[in-house]
């Protein structure tokens, strides 16, 4: 379940055959090895990835120990440079022995253009949202006497018997700003030298934000 | 969004004429019909542009058969064969959404650059 860490660029159009398909553009560019965890030491195999930058300053002394002992930290103009957002990917002991810290992994590597994908993402944060928005309850009428009971979720269970709210309950709380995983997500198409995928349909997250772009899980291989 | 500009870019297509809201134009779609293939016509009043790169779109009027035919067309799609403008029209709106509610002689729309 290989992959690779990207950001999300933004929505647009392409055309295929004469049909418009919309595509999420994300930009996987520069995913480095930053390190490997192993069956012997940790109990299970992953391949740690790095991407993006972010200056030495400000971070704190023990991970940058991390990335000074895998030596992965850059120099430009005088500031010390390390990947910013690091991520781990679960990988077969074969696939974990195929990299070498500090190797560079490339999406055409691991995908071709047709080929399913799992997209991982943190949803756009709603705060604390009612049921109406959150569940898509439906809600009361604006009229025929309804009182200060618009939006409300109505009845949460029985009297008596059970005498509690079931469990799982639909209730307003927090909605959106949590870890979401779109299945079978098709490549539409691989621009190998600006290192961007086009993924059919939306992704998770506002643009900007950090995505996790593996194999599909439900797809063999 | 540059970004994005550079990934649509391909997909754009400058084959086609100006025209812009109340011009009457004919559009060309190519229609598959089974295993065949044929072009069909569709020749009216563009109402809007809506320009937004590779997802830009123009809306074109028609009364047919008595009741008003409206098609939205997406302007890079490679279904359109081709657009002819028939007829420029002046008109004092970007989106002349108020044809709507004509008919007959009140949807007239006067010509311009009419001595080009």
């Amino acid at each position: 379940m290989q992959g690779v860490l990207g950001q999300k660029l933004g929505m647009t159009v392409v055309f295929r055959e004469d049909r418009q398909i919309p595509v999420t553009a994300v930009k996987v560019d520069g995913n480095v090895v930053v390190g490997k965890r192993t069956e012997a030491r940790d109990g299970y195999n992953a391949l740690i990835l790095g991407v993006g930058e972010q200056r030495v300053s400000r971070l704190s002394r023990p991970v940058v120990g991390q990335f000074r002992a895998a030596g992965l930290v850059d120099e430009r103009d005088g500031q010390e440079l390390v990947k910013r957002h690091v991520r781990e990917f679960r990988v077969t002991a074969e696939q974990l022995e195929a990299y070498t810290v500090g190797q560079a992994v490339k999406i055409t590597d691991l995908f071709k253009v047709g080929e399913k994908a799992d997209v991982t993402s943190t949803s756009k944060g709603r705060g604390f949202s009612g049921v109406m928005k959150r569940h898509n309850f439906a809600g009361f009428k604006a009229s025929h006497g309804v009182h200060e009971y618009f939006r409300h979720g109505g009845s949460i269970g029985s009297n008596t018997t059970p005498a509690r709210v079931m469990k799982n309950k639909k209730m307003p709380g927090q909605h959106g700003n949590r870890r979401s995983t779109i299945q079978n997500v098709e490549i539409i198409e691989i621009l190998a030298d600006e290192g961007i995928v086009l993924l059919k349909g939306g992704v998770p997250g506002a643009r900007g934000g950090l995505v996790q772009v593996r194999h599909a899980v439900k797809i063999r291989r | 969004m540059n970004a994005l500009n550079a990934i649509e870019a391909k997909y754009l297509r400058d084959d086609l004429p100006a025209f812009r809201a109340g011009d009457t134009v004919r559009v060309s779609v190519r229609i598959k019909e089974g295993s065949k293939e044929r072009v069909q016509a569709f020749e009216g009043v563009c109402l809007r542009r809506h320009n937004a790169g590779s997802r830009s779109t123009f809306t074109v009027r028609k009364i047919s058969s008595n009741i008003g035919v409206e098609r939205i067309f997406p302007v890079h799609s490679p279904s359109i064969e081709k657009v002819e403008v028939v007829r420029e029209g002046r008109v004092r709106q970007a989106r002349i959404y108020y044809l709507r509610e004509r008919r007959g002689k009140a949807a007239r729309i006067r010509a311009r650059n009419l001595f080009r």
